[in-house]
């Protein structure tokens, strides 16, 4: 397959979509027209919804990280002015346990009550709710609820849970042992690590993170007591596998329960989960024939949001004398938190371990993983979600191994590649890369970073006491999160096709309706941009819904960098479904065959009788006029499909940094940074760019600035913005991207996914500069986030610095 | 979070500000908000009532005099930054202003606000320190001055009694260069370490020089050991250096201020640094580097 290249050194752009003809649409670098809404605040979210007679909920929850609950008194609370209703989780009359999706052989299922009833086991985790007229009574409300509680030992590190001596969480368990996984092949891995030249090892943290979307969760919910419908308006970024859990949840049948996401500002995978709280908005509505709006504070945020990462890793890497890869070994424990969160098992392990093999051909692989219950909140997918911690072990390896065999880390990644002639590849760990071409992106990321001037730049600038370091990251995802079958051996509990329907109005404007759930994506714009494409519709006739289960008959959602592919792999269906209906009424019209019917840009056209053709829009008028169709067709324009990949896909690509280090102080400045990606065909190269930037963004916030810290008691100690750093404007350099584009042949555009490429590849390209630029003392590593005083500790122990 | 209930009151004049102070121990003065909602939000501070003194037109305004300037206790820091003749008078002022927070903050918080507050974090007080200011302090018993060496007392703690205000900050025209070097903390923007210096030259010598440290300690504080290495030296970097060698050693161990971020060791290392880079800046600014 062909690999093209694109240059975007000087940035993406953007274009007026009323400049681009209908037949260049899709690919072109227009707009998004969802962001004039959006900048100037007429874009509506939950929070803005005002229902009549809507009242306002507040939870009260633990300030400790674990203890038995003794009392909870609510009698001073339910005097005070505006309460409408206390309740605890005596007052629930419904099952209320948060389902676990994807289940693995030894998972050990526990039970995660929406309000805890006898014991808490996080700070944050809710013991009861208040419901006022006015959202300042319910939390003065809540201040009001006495809960006297029986403090227990708190453990919030996955290795120290995991000790015998640790205080254990879930009583019925015996133990903080989730779960126990392995993948690849023990025995060969062994052989290959006794016959190894030479190994190297690295014992890597992968710091716990706070998503952070800038909106806080947030619902309302209406009921109907007429009907029975219970209507939801919440911050998903999938409401109908929501609505599908949430029925069980709170025992309301699914077809009498509608979810509606409003605009939704970002969700990083926070978003994808059920919690406690959602349903908890939706039982007091029920209860109170009333309207329910809760919406959650920043500190609730911090401290009940399905945080990401948390691994302790050990990572061996074995080598043969020439300095090829011959094994590699790791041993990973992951931090669940203190119970099993939506498709938390699968973050660590099938969406972790299957892409340890990186970019490279390595003979064999083995991974062990334990689960470890913990006293923060429950950890979940968070952009990248496992594949970022797989890069980051197979980089930093990468890096030490080169160190090790005296090789430039970009010659030794070489050497380890799997060939541009080698695709379809399969890895070591169950997985079947698409396509790629890596060579082609590590060579345009050195020759922007003119890297051989580069090596002579910095032995110059280490002779004058100056240290500049290189950082490459050859990083590899597996989205488009979908196969359902191969998903589902693996464990999940759902399938991971996406729906579509495309539907013309009798006028001709169009309207498409998919299952996916943006938040912040552009989907607006990219999938008018398909649409328009398959049907030569003008853009500006083409009508998106998303995130609604009563329009948008079934969905999975949005996460996984699955949208384009999936989704838009759907739209692409449903769009060649249409044409050829509207082919068949148009050779009707046109008293022709419809396989001598040509459509092409919007027109149907009789083979070699230019006079005789219709618009799809007079056709889709045809169709609902239904005077004149074929005698056996139903009338109407419009088609559904459900598409079901059959794989992921592979997007790939190099980032590579350039820091000084000041020696002194621990600073570190960037000099350059440049993201070369390999998404497959771009449908908006803007889109692209951005979703590239942010990420990055988000991947130098883990490398250098983010951490969940918690103390001795697993208290937040970071629960703010002013002690949790993300990263701001400033802290980002300017980022030169280009990229490479090699299709995706698993779905119909050739798209693979730039979601969360940019926040899988930078941590390790940043970490492995820094370690770069401090050869010269000695550094090996040093954890993320790599605060200032971190990297001065590093030198100065090292004998280097003032 | 959501700050508990409380009441509300608009200040017209210094002396309703003081009256409302004095008949209510629990009221305490709002000015710019940056500081006291957020501590409010988190349940640190749960004042009964709130005496907007945003209005008091006393309290505004900007007034270059002879020797010295009057900043009003309202003035907002992008004020001060945007004063191009304050800036040539108390050029160490001008650009600490300059340097607190972002444009939000800087268009919200005040002069007063932040000084009286004396978080130990803020960059006013090694300002005020650097610039030899003098504290003008309104109460029940009428108008005093407090000079910038005897105003901060400790973490949050002033010479402000509990029913005085701040009514303005006099900047004398003093010094032949200022700079500030800030460490800001990556999460919050205040000052993990900030070191504000005023230069006073003849020629290349240093005659004089005043240097204030913020985030180092539990309050803004002067570096005289930096200071007497400095002064009466011709300005080159090995004096600087000195100076910066200097910067923390007599400053108590024990005392420097520890957090997440930065280490009671590290931070003095930061301030060897930002010493440095201060009295390089200053001294380029001079001509003399
Ligand atoms: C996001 C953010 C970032 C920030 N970054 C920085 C930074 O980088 N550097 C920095 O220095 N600060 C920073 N701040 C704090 C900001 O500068 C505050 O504005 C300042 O500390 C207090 O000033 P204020 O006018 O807002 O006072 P307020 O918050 O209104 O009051 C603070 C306290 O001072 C008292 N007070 C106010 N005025 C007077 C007066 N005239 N007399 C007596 N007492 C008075 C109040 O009663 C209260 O106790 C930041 C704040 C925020 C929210």
């Amino acid at each position: 397959m062909a690999t093209e290249e694109t240059d975007h050194e000087d940035g993406v752009q953007a274009i007026d979509p009323d400049d681009v003809d209908t037949e260049d649409i899709l690919g072109s670098a227009i707009e998004r027209r969802e962001d004039p809404a959006l900048v100037s605040g007429e874009a509506e979210y939950t929070d803005d919804i005002q229902k009549p007679e809507m009242t306002h909920m507040a939870m009260v929850r633990s300030q400790y990280a674990h203890a038995e609950i003794e009392e909870v008194d609510t009698s001073a609370a339910e005097e005070m002015d505006g309460v409408v209703a206390v309740y605890t989780a005596e007052d629930l009359d419904v099952p209320g346990n948060l389902p676990v999706g994807w289940l693995l052989d030894s998972l050990e299922q526990v039970n995660h009550p929406i309000l805890a009833s006898d014991r808490v086991r996080y700070q944050g985790d809710a013991v009861a709710i208040v419901v006022a007229e006015e959202r300042y009574q319910a939390h003065d409300a809540a201040d009001a609820v006495d809960v006297e509680y029986e403090r227990l030992d708190a453990v919030a590190h996955p290795g120290e849970a995991l000790d015998d001596d640790a205080p254990v969480i879930h009583e019925e368990v015996g133990s903080n042992q989730a779960f126990d996984w392995e993948i690849g092949d023990q025995e060969a891995t062994e052989r290959a690590f006794e016959e190894a030249e030479t190994t190297v090892s690295l014992d890597l943290h992968n710091q716990l993170l706070i998503p952070n979307a800038i909106e806080p969760r947030a619902t309302v919910a209406d009921y109907h007591p007429r009907t029975d419908e219970l209507e939801l308006d919440m911050t998903s970024q999938n409401p109908h596998v929501h609505r599908l859990l949430m029925s069980g949840v709170i025992d309301h049948p699914e077809h009498k329960l509608s979810i509606r996401a409003p605009e939704v500002g970002g969700g990083f995978g926070s978003k994808i989960h059920h919690y406690a709280d959602e349903a908890l908005t939706a039982l007091a509505a029920k209860d109170l024939e009333r309207p329910v709006k809760w919406t959650a504070t920043r500190t609730e945020t911090y401290i009940t949001d399905a945080q990401g990462r948390g691994h302790e890793t050990t990572g061996e890497m074995a080598l043969d004398e020439d300095g090829n890869i011959t094994g590699l070994r790791v041993h990973t424990e992951a931090n669940m938190g203190a119970y099993l969160s939506t498709f938390a098992p699968s973050i660590p392990t099938y969406l972790y371990a299957t892409l340890l093999s990186g970019q490279y051909e390595i003979p064999t692989i083995y991974c062990t993983v334990e689960g470890a219950f913990t006293n923060v909140p429950p950890v979940d997918a968070y952009r990248g979600a496992g594949r970022p911690e797989a890069s980051y072990v197979v980089e930093r390896l990468v890096r030490q191994a080169a160190r090790e065999v005296d090789m430039d880390p970009a010659e030794f990644r070489r050497r380890n590649f799997v060939p541009g002639d080698g695709f379809p590849y399969e890895t070591p760990v169950a997985m079947a890369y698409d396509s790629g071409d890596y060579q082609k992106t590590l060579d345009r990321a050195k020759e922007m970073l003119d890297y051989e001037e580069f090596r002579e730049r910095q032995e110059q600038a280490r002779e004058d006491g100056r240290y500049l370091g290189v950082g490459l990251s050859a990083y590899i995802e597996a989205c488009g999160i979908a196969p359902s079958e191969l998903v589902g051996e693996l464990g999940a509990q759902a399938g991971l096709w996406e729906s579509s329907v495309v539907r013309f109005q009798p006028s001709g404007t169009v309207t498409v309706y998919v299952g996916t759930s943006g938040h912040g994506q552009g989907h607006d714009t990219t999938y008018a941009q398909i649409v328009a494409d398959k049907l030569g519709v003008d853009y500006d006739d083409i009508e998106v819904e998303e995130g609604d289960t009563d329009e948008i008959p079934q969905g999975m959602g949005t996460y996984g960098s699955r949208s384009a592919a999936v989704g838009g792999g759907a739209i692409v269906e449903s769009a060649e479904k249409v044409i050829e209906k509207g082919r068949k009424i148009a050779a009707h019209q046109l008293e022709a065959d419809p396989e001598d019917v040509e459509f092409e840009n919007g027109e149907y056209q009789v083979a070699g009788a230019p006079d005789r053709s219709m618009t799809i829009q007079d056709v889709a008028g045809a169709s609902y006029l239904a005077h004149d169709i074929p005698d056996d067709m139903e009338p109407g324009l419009e088609a559904t499909s459900f598409f079901d990949p059959e794989n992921f896909v592979f997007p790939f690509g190099m980032h590579a940094a350039i820091v000084e280090v000041d020696p002194d102080t621990g600073e570190i400045e960037f000099e350059e940074y440049v993201a070369v990606d390999d998404v497959g065909n771009q449908i908006n190269p803007k889109i692209v760019e951005g979703q590239i930037h942010g990420g990055i963004a988000q991947g130098i916030g883990q490398a250098l600035y983010e951490s969940a810290e918690y103390d001795d008691n697993a208290q937040l100690t970071t629960g703010s913005m002013q002690d949790y750093a993300v990263p701001k404007s400033s802290h980002i350099p300017e980022i030169k991207t280009a990229s490479t584009v090699t299709e995706s042949p698993h779905n119909p555009l050739g798209v693979k996914g730039v979601g969360e490429a940019g926040t899988i590849a930078a941590p390790q390209a940043v970490v492995n500069a820094v370690v770069d630029a401090l050869e010269p003392f000695g550094v090996e590593d040093i954890e993320m986030p790599l605060t200032n005083e971190r990297v001065w500790r590093a030198i100065h122990e090292n004998g280097g610095g003032d | 979070m959501y700050p508990a209930q409380f009441e509300y009151e608009k200040a017209g004049s210094v002396s309703d500000a003081i009256d409302a102070l004095s008949s209510n121990p629990e009221a305490e003065l709002i000015a710019g908000g940056h500081s006291l909602l957020p501590t409010m939000k988190s349940g640190l501070a749960d004042p009964d009532m709130l005496v907007d003194i945003g209005d008091v037109d006393e309290l505004h305004g900007i007034d270059h005099g002879d020797g010295s300037t009057r900043i009003g206790a309202m003035v907002r820091y992008a004020d001060v930054a945007d004063d191009d003749t304050l800036r040539e008078e108390a050029e160490v002022f001008a650009e600490t202003a300059h340097q607190i927070g972002d444009f939000q903050v800087r268009n919200r918080g005040t002069v007063g606000g932040n000084i009286a507050h004396a978080d130990p974090a803020s960059d006013l007080p090694g300002a005020v320190l650097a610039a030899d200011a003098t504290m003008h302090v309104a109460g029940p018993d009428g108008e005093r001055t407090v000079d910038a060496d005897d105003f901060f007392h400790g973490m949050y703690a002033t010479d402000v009694g509990e029913d005085e205000l701040l009514t303005a900050v006099e900047v004398p025209h003093e010094g032949t260069a200022g700079a500030y070097a800030k460490k800001p903390n990556p999460a919050s923007g205040y000052a993990l370490v900030g070191v504000a210096v005023r230069l006073t030259m003849d020629g290349d010598t240093v005659t004089d020089a005043r240097i204030g440290a913020n985030g180092v300690m539990d309050h803004g504080t002067r570096l005289p050991d930096a200071e007497d290495a400095i002064e009466g030296t011709s300005l080159s970097a090995d004096s600087i250096e000195a100076a910066s060698d200097a910067a923390g050693s007599t400053l108590d161990e024990y005392m420097v201020m520890e957090d997440q971020q930065a280490s009671a060791e590290f931070r003095l290392q930061l301030l060897g640094a930002y010493t440095e880079r201060a009295l390089a800046q200053a001294g380029e600014r001079a001509g003399v580097l």
